[in-house]
């Protein structure tokens, strides 16, 4: 397995950004209602992160320590613009189903972290690549989701219909069934004991924080009560 | 006035930011461990959130929409609505780092109760929701003030309420089957408190 080909791996299943490490957790259950919304978050989250794992590596030595943060910020700002754009005039439908979530790639934390923790210190290439595999993973997880929530819910995968009308469960596409199917599947990971954030089994990577959304905050949050004590 | 009433209980209640448009999910489950820590977030969540959404209207209608002054003067007739997520990012997080230097040095007692918590909210994804938010629903200035308080005392109900949950599941902890203890749990639980949103949909 050539240093390419290992970062793909990496991504999608040593640290799949969703399953294991779980990362950016607003869109993983914004917008999971159907399977084609989830590969359409997921594959366009993948371009930006390709884009400006690559432009940032690039960049690594030319920003200022000072400027480090606000680069980056410029950089995948400009990279979702282009994005949101794109999406807008190719696949209207697209853009009207995920809505206010394309401009939020910004803030999804998969993308500054994998520049923090990744593209700072590696090669353009191999950063590259990392963000293709960090991407696909997450496109992966948020496809399988958007599955389980459209079949259970509007009983159809990517808009095949497989179960009959009667037995349509539709609180799974609607707000309330994201969190649920979540909650299960953290609950399995757990009973199986499958490596992943929330039962601290997790590979911890040195992302920003320690890396998960779920632990990010409540790692910041402990240090500023610290703060707040002392 | 009814107009800005109908925003106010649209965005704090019927569609909560949290429980329905899930934006700002990593507080959420983050900080709502401790009571007395929600609370404190979700006052400074008020703050920015307001602030923000008052200042980016402000730098919209000025600068980048498309009947502003600056792009009559240069002849723009599309506006510079393209610039606005790259534009709004960076005004928020310089925002929030004045906010913080400006109590530190100015109001001790405010920074002393919600300071720390200043940083942790760049990272919220509400507050970018809601600049952009305003832009795409074209609010005037009073309505996105009232909007932002809306989508932001929406934000600490819900955290609060998580909260106070949360210490009782915390303290009985042992009675919850063991694939269910942690975050598990605390999904269910929000899962429970959307259905109980859905509530709150008969008031508009």
């Amino acid at each position: 397995m050539n240093k390419y080909m290992e970062r793909i791996y990496n991504g999608i299943i040593k640290e799949n950004p969703t399953f294991i490490i779980m990362l950016g957790m607003c869109p993983t259950l914004a917008t999971t209602t159907s399977a084609i919304n989830g590969l359409g978050m997921g594959l366009s989250t993948t371009a930006v992160l390709m884009c400006s794992n690559l432009v940032i590596s690039a960049l690594r030595k030319t920003i200022p320590e000072r400027m480090r943060l606000p680069g980056e910020i410029v950089v995948v700002a400009s990279f979702v613009t282009i994005v949101q754009l794109l999406i807008q005039a190719y696949v209207p439908a697209l853009y009207s189903a995920l809505g206010i979530y394309i401009p939020l790639i910004v803030v999804n934390c998969i993308i500054l972290g994998r520049a923090e923790a990744y593209a700072l210190f590696n090669e353009p290439d191999v950063s590259f690549f990392d963000g293709l595999g960090m991407g696909l993973g997450f496109s992966l997880a948020l496809t399988l989701i958007g599955a389980v929530r459209e079949l259970l819910g509007a009983g159809s995968v990517f808009g095949i219909p497989l179960i009959p009308e009667e037995y349509h469960i539709s609180i799974f596409v609607l707000a309330p069934g994201a969190f649920l199917v979540l909650a299960m599947l953290t609950a399995v990971q757990n009973k199986l004991k499958l490596p992943s954030a929330t039962n601290g089994d997790a590979p911890k990577p040195e992302f920003v924080c320690s890396g998960n959304c779920l632990g990010c905050f409540s790692d910041c949050a402990e240090k500023a009560d610290e703060r707040k004590e002392a | 006035m009814l107009n800005l009433l109908t925003i106010a209980i649209k965005y704090s209640l019927v569609s909560n930011v949290v429980l329905s448009q899930f934006l700002g999910i990593c507080p959420f489950l983050g900080v709502s461990r401790k009571t007395d820590s929600s609370k404190g977030m979700g006052a400074a969540v008020i703050f920015v959130i307001v602030l923000a959404s008052m200042i980016t209207h402000v730098i919209y209608v000025a600068f980048m929409a498309a009947s502003s002054p600056l792009c009559k003067a240069l002849g723009l007739r599309d506006g510079l609505d393209f610039l606005n997520t790259i534009v709004f990012i960076l005004v928020i997080a310089a925002l929030v780092q004045f906010v913080e230097m400006f109590l530190k040095k100015y109001v001790p007692n405010l920074y002393e109760s919600l300071g720390v918590y200043l940083p942790l909210i760049t990272t919220n994804c509400a507050v970018l929701g809601v600049a952009l938010n305003n832009v795409s629903y074209g609010y005037n200035f009073i309505e996105c003030l009232v909007y932002g308080l809306g989508i932001s005392v929406g934000f600490a109900i819900a955290l609060i309420l998580m909260s106070t949950i949360r210490e009782d599941i915390i303290a009985d902890n042992d009675k919850i089957p063991h694939s269910f203890q942690g975050s598990p749990i605390v999904l269910v639980t929000a899962s429970l408190m959307a259905i109980a949103f859905f509530g709150f949909s008969g008031l508009i």
